[in-house]
């Protein structure tokens, strides 16, 4: 049970901030569809810095935090792609997002072989016991529980997104953008500058996420699966939150369980009995999502101008 | 030399494919109420959305207090007090009435948004103009009028002096009209500058000291409004005599055509009904008219009836046939046309040819098709039959893509569309919204020949002038109810103004 | 009257002409980018060896085992004997035309169908279960790809039109659904009747369907058989062929291709001119499913390849490239035909690169490029459309534009 509790709350603070970043993206008035792609480039440039870090021999707090910033970093520069052709070029935003997911797990399969000097696109990152640090340092106890560093990370993220979002002039200016760009532009507020606020900061967001998908949890990652389809629960878990934070982090909680059992199926004896092929545990979070969205979607909320670029020229 | 506040001097705006502003100016005195006038398209909106630094001109000045200004954006026009209210609001429909007033301009306290002390300037500001407003209200659960004053206390807030009114007076009942214009002559007993943008004379002779008037993206002069006729101005503004009044022969109306018993529809914005226990009957050769002010349940009603809705309660019979739960291709198989309120949104297929538009009620008939293929030539020549009789200019006739289209001739396309189905009920809805004088008149003709041929004739229209012009009876809708049977030869717009704006109704047998 | 009928013939061909040369420029910056990473990588790998070398030979290397196979594609000389090359591009471009196919036909209607890889993998499944458990004839699994990939299209187009769910949603779900729900029903925990413990594949359909094997065709050239007598390719790309033609005119000639594209174009119109908006997203996304499933059918009963159970962890990429090939054609089936084979040359040849020095997946690399490039295509389609409007216009004015009555209600009276 505790480790359930375990994976359920990692992948929540995984979903969380994924979600959370889909809601500054789609607030701002762009859907965010290339999370997932964000997600695989974070999480990449997660375990190379492990494993430069690692060789670089520095100490372990500051390890972790120069790969955290440096997820953020690769998430918010390869989701500047996305804002260049969805704000400034006009683009179809979901062709977009879908282009780049497509072109981060190439790019990610490239660049692991690349590093590996072999045909295999999987990377070890904590194999080797004496490094440094790994994927075990990102974690700590209570009592009989693993709890993990990203979860406070989550927690400080979430609390920052509300009062984002409902109390700073920030975040009043950006809902505006996704609501009515027009309003908005009309008051002197610049749109576009908004809505790359907006996008990047799902990039950074993304980033994190990948990273956190994937270190703490194993050893080594074969990025020719990506990230198997987090990044797109995690736009399921923004919906059915409601592109509200305080609801994604509960939507995100509802979901993570169901990761986690995948995870964890054969140790928990009542589901071991069952006898079930992993891949029915790899189903459930989409089938979970699909029955979720089937009965929330008509009551749905998007903001209303999402998904339509903005043109000055035009109104 | 005369205290000019703003002036616009040789303003040259393109778009592509059309001079909206050609070398126009303007000047606006301070303190006096200033009126822009011009037909729809004339381009009095872009010569405002310059002003206010939404769009930059290709040549021209703009001079604040004799100083030459750059205005980029809507910023630098607010750091100079210019103030626009939009003739489509600019409003966040979800956010509260107060965070659309700071929204751009909000107070803060280190890191938060003070809402506290914008609320107190707000309602400071509401109770000294007499603009009533609930702060706390969300923008999508208010009324049209109080979504006005939201604009309004928009420019109060940031401390504008030069207003800028875009086609205020649209959305309003006359005594809403009324009240707006005190409130301008109180701005300008103030010492503010009025620019008041309108089609509509009446208004400017009422409230107005000066007028510029646009036609065709060309500045036609300046007059004073207290020692110009009507006529002139009009003809200013025309380019020829227009004849304001459309002349209709008598006839007294046939059977019924159409019977709407109790309708009931559901509302998309709240959990009210959009229209409650609605009844009203269509004879042939008669028009209808359904007047009342936007968003009272018309919308709704019209779209229950051709069926694009489900009602909730209520029977609707078409020649005699109950038609309340039938597909809308029935409908239209039985005898019903409908020229849609929004052409763009359910009128046309903006992405097809005018000649797939023409037949886009008529494609799946024998005449058009075999075995599921459409025959190409059939529509070719219905097409350019339809657009030689009714008129349709178009740059590549049955080809030309309906998008590219001017908006008069779109909605012609649609006309000819619709009475050339030979219905027995045309259902028109805000015919002539945003169409130039030469437009209106025709569709207005057109309208007037159906009834003359017998067809029953339901119109929709927020324009009371059209309401008055065209109709044999009208009805009043009030909050989807329908509160008033009036004849135009015995009513005035003043009354009819009482009943849309709710002081006062009927009961069923039509006493007050 | 004879001038005006040509006009619209003219407009559509200049739309026709800017299309494709905005989808050239997609594919010449698509190479460009695949051209510098493949550079960067070679650099990377030379540099790593540790002996010297000038940049005309990184160059040299580039092209000779990267760029060159790439641009060659199954033509590419080493590879190609006995047509073995050629073989696989055709072999490749058959299932690229079917998914660029169903995602093309599905923009019809305004339907983004990402699903096609679930489409695709459960269009698989019917067909090798058809083939290799129930013993049918090619064609029975071929149609029973097709329906296998309809119920798989049809569910998105369900939740979309009855339950206002997004499709693309649906479609990214359904998309791992499909690919968990084929990999269990294969494997069965290594008991699937499908399933072949020796090579952890499902079994070959020569050993074990023989008759669910495609025909095949052959072509002379200077006498000889162009693939040899072992290996000859199927005729799936000419049943893909014939696919395209007939979605052509489904789409652009019979009413239902009139309703499909009114509602694409604006649903409240379709509607309002009584059509049935639910019916046509359903039947829309259905088809587009049995197109992908389809295009799965005509490359497993091919013969050439195995489902891997075990090791297909990711969605099958045909299903991804078919957005480019729909795109790249604009939509357009016909056009299908053409970029499909252009996505299979190149992803052929990426196979045919020095593994050592540039993975196969810089082919990935060009068409995620590509995609990115299309979806903003339209602004290039708009400037090469303006360029050759310029030279016209001076015409038109002559002839006499648009000079109704009514102004553009663009500027005002529309928001």
């Amino acid at each position: 049970m505790w480790l359930l509790l375990k994976y359920t709350l990692l992948y929540a603070a995984v979903l969380t901030l994924v979600a959370l970043g889909g809601m500054f993206s789609e607030r701002s008035g762009v859907i965010n569809i290339a999370l997932e792609g964000i997600m695989v480039i974070g999480g990449l440039m997660g375990v190379v810095m492990i494993n430069i870090m690692n060789a670089a021999g520095v100490p372990v707090w500051l390890g972790i935090v120069i790969t955290v910033l440096c997820s953020a970093l690769a998430g918010l520069v390869y989701s500047s792609l996305l804002a260049f052709s969805a704000i400034n070029l006009k683009a179809d935003q979901t062709i977009g997002g879908t282009a780049l997911n497509l072109l981060a797990t190439a790019v990610a399969m490239v660049i692991a072989k690349r590093i590996n000097g072999s045909d295999s696109p999987k990377i070890t990152y904590s194999a080797n016991t004496n490094a440094v640090f790994n994927s075990t340092h990102f974690s700590f106890h209570v009592g009989p529980l693993t709890l993990n560093w990203f979860l406070l990370v989550t927690l400080v993220i979430l609390a920052a997104a509300w009062f984002i979002l409902y109390r700073s002039r920030f975040g009043m200016r950006l809902m505006a953008c996704g609501e009515h760009p027009q309003a908005a532009d009309s008051v002197g507020i610049n749109v576009y500058k908004m809505r790359w606020a907006g996008v990047l900061m799902s990039g950074a967001l993304g980033g994190i996420g990948g990273m956190a998908y994937i270190v703490p949890a194993v050893g080594d990652w074969n990025f020719e699966m990506g990230v198997a389809g987090m990044g797109f629960l995690a736009l399921a878990v923004m919906i059915f939150g409601q592109w509200k934070p305080l609801r994604i982090a509960g939507a995100a909680l509802f979901f993570a369980v169901f990761r986690a059992m995948a995870n964890i199926f054969d140790s928990i004896p009542f589901l071991a009995a069952l006898g079930w092929p992993k891949e029915i545990y790899n189903m459930m979070p989409f089938i979970a999502s699909m029955v979720v969205l089937a009965f929330t979607s008509r009551k749905s909320r998007a903001p209303k101008a999402e998904g339509i670029p903005y043109d000055k020229g035009s109104r | 030399m005369a205290d000019y506040v703003i002036e616009m001097l040789n303003i040259t705006k393109e778009f592509p494919g059309i001079k909206a502003n050609d070398n126009v100016t303007l000047q606006l005195k301070r303190g006096e109420i200033h009126a822009l006038l011009g037909e729809n398209g004339a381009g009095k909106s872009t010569l405002m959305s310059v002003l206010f630094g939404l769009y930059q001109p290709e040549s021209g000045v703009i001079k604040k207090d004799g100083e030459v200004v750059k205005i980029n954006n809507p910023n630098d026009a607010t750091a100079l007090h210019i103030g626009m209210v939009h003739q489509h609001f600019k409003l966040v429909e979800c956010f509260t009435v107060l965070d659309n007033i700071i929204l751009g301009a909000e107070p803060m306290k280190g890191p938060v948004v003070d809402r506290a002390a914008a609320r107190k300037k707000v309602v400071e500001l509401s109770d000294r103009y007499g603009l009533k407003i609930d702060p706390d209200a969300l923008v999508e659960d208010i009324s049209v009028g109080m979504q006005q004053r939201v604009e309004i206390l928009k420019m109060l807030y940031r401390d504008n002096d030069i207003l800028i009114f875009d086609e205020p007076t649209a959305v309003l009942t006359p005594q809403e009209i009324d009240e707006l214009m005190d409130i301008m002559r109180g701005f300008k007993a103030e010492g503010k500058s009025i620019l008041f943008i309108t089609h509509k004379l009446a208004e400017i002779k009422a409230v107005a000291d000066r007028c510029s008037v646009l036609r065709k993206g060309k500045y036609m002069g300046t007059v004073d409004v207290a020692t110009t006729s009507v006529e002139e101005m009009s003809r200013l503004m025309v380019g020829r005599d227009v004849q304001l009044v459309s002349t209709k022969a008598e006839k007294t109306p046939g059977e019924t055509i159409l019977k709407v018993e109790n309708l009931c529809v559901p509302s998309k914005i709240h959990k009210n009904d959009a229209v409650k226990h609605a009844s009203l009957e269509v004879h042939a050769g008669e028009i209808v008219c359904l007047a009342g002010i936007e968003g009272n349940g018309q919308s709704e009603f019209i779209y229950a009836l051709t069926g694009l809705e489900k009602p909730s309660a209520g029977t609707i019979t078409l020649c005699g046939k109950d038609i309340t739960k039938a597909s809308i291709r029935s409908r239209s198989k039985m005898g019903m046309s409908h020229i849609p309120e929004d052409r763009h949104k359910y009128g046309l297929v903006l992405d097809y040819s005018l000649e797939n538009n023409m037949v886009l009620q008529r494609y799946w008939e024998k005449e058009f098709q075999t075995a599921g293929f459409i025959k190409s030539g059939a529509v070719r020549s219905y097409s350019d039959r339809l657009i030689e009789q009714y008129d349709v200019r178009s740059g590549q006739g049955s080809a030309t893509i309906a998008r590219s289209m001017s908006g008069g001739n779109q909605q012609k396309a649609i006309i000819a569309r619709e009475i050339d189905k030979n219905p027995q009920l045309l259902i028109a809805v805000q015919p002539t919204r945003g169409l130039d004088v030469g437009a209106i008149e025709y569709i207005h003709s057109q309208i007037i020949a159906q009834r003359d041929a017998g067809k029953a004739v339901l119109l929709v229209s927020l324009e009371l002038d059209e309401v008055m012009n065209l109709s044999d009876r009208i009805l009043v809708m009030y909050e989807g109810e329908i509160v008033g049977e009036f004849d135009p030869k015995t009513t005035d717009v003043q009354t009819l103004g009482l009943y849309m704006a709710g002081a006062k109704r009927m009961d069923k047998e039509g006493k007050e | 009257m004879s001038k005006k009928n040509n006009a619209p013939r003219l407009a559509n061909a200049a739309s026709g002409v800017s299309s494709l040369l905005a989808s050239l420029v997609c594919i010449l910056v698509g190479l460009v980018v695949g051209f510098i990473v493949l550079l960067v990588l070679g650099g990377i790998t030379l540099a790593q060896s540790g002996s010297a070398f000038s940049f005309m030979e990184l160059l040299k290397t580039t092209w000779s085992q990267g760029f060159k196979p790439i641009l060659q594609g199954g033509f590419y000389a080493s590879a190609n004997t006995m047509g073995m090359g050629v073989r696989m591009e055709i072999l490749q471009a058959a299932p690229l035309v079917m998914t660029g196919l169903s995602v093309a036909f599905a923009f019809k209607t305004g339907l983004f169908n990402i699903g096609v890889a679930g489409q695709y993998t459960v269009g698989a499944f019917f067909a090798l279960f058809s083939a290799i458990v129930l013993k049918m004839p090619w064609w029975v699994c071929l149609i029973a790809s097709a329906v296998g990939g309809a119920i798989w299209g049809a569910i998105p187009g369900i939740f979309k039109a009855f339950l206002n769910v997004n499709e693309v949603i649906t479609s990214i779900m359904f998309n791992w659904i499909g690919l968990y729900a084929v990999n269990t029903l294969i494997y069965q925990g290594g008991t699937g009747p499908m399933f072949n413990l020796k090579t952890t594949k499902t079994f070959t359909l020569k050993e074990s369907a023989p008759n669910a094997l495609l025909p095949t065709f052959n072509v002379k050239v200077g006498g000889e058989d162009y693939f040899g007598k072992m290996f000859k390719p199927s005729i799936g790309i000419f049943i893909a062929i014939a696919v395209a033609i007939i979605i052509w005119i489904v789409i652009n000639k019979t009413t239902f291709g009139y309703e499909l594209k009114a509602c694409g174009h604006n649903k409240d119109a379709a509607k309002y001119a009584g059509i049935n908006e639910k019916k046509n997203i359903v039947l829309s996304m259905t088809i587009a499913g049995a197109l992908a499933g389809l295009g799965a059918g005509l490359f497993y009963l091919s013969g050439s390849k195995e489902w891997e159970p075990l090791v297909s962890t990711a969605l099958p990429a045909v299903g991804f490239n078919g957005i480019s090939v729909a795109l790249l054609a604009s939509s357009n089936p016909i056009g299908c035909v053409f970029s499909a084979m252009f996505i299979s040359h190149i992803t052929t040849g990426g196979g045919f690169m020095l593994a050592k020095l540039f993975p196969s997946e810089v082919a990935d690399i060009i068409s995620g490029v590509v995609i990115y490039l299309c979806a903003f295509s339209l602004l290039f389609k708009g400037s090469i459309m303006k360029l050759m409007n310029r030279k016209k216009k001076a015409h038109a004015a002559q002839t006499g534009p648009d000079s109704g009555s009514g102004n553009d209600n663009k500027k005002e009276g529309n928001a």
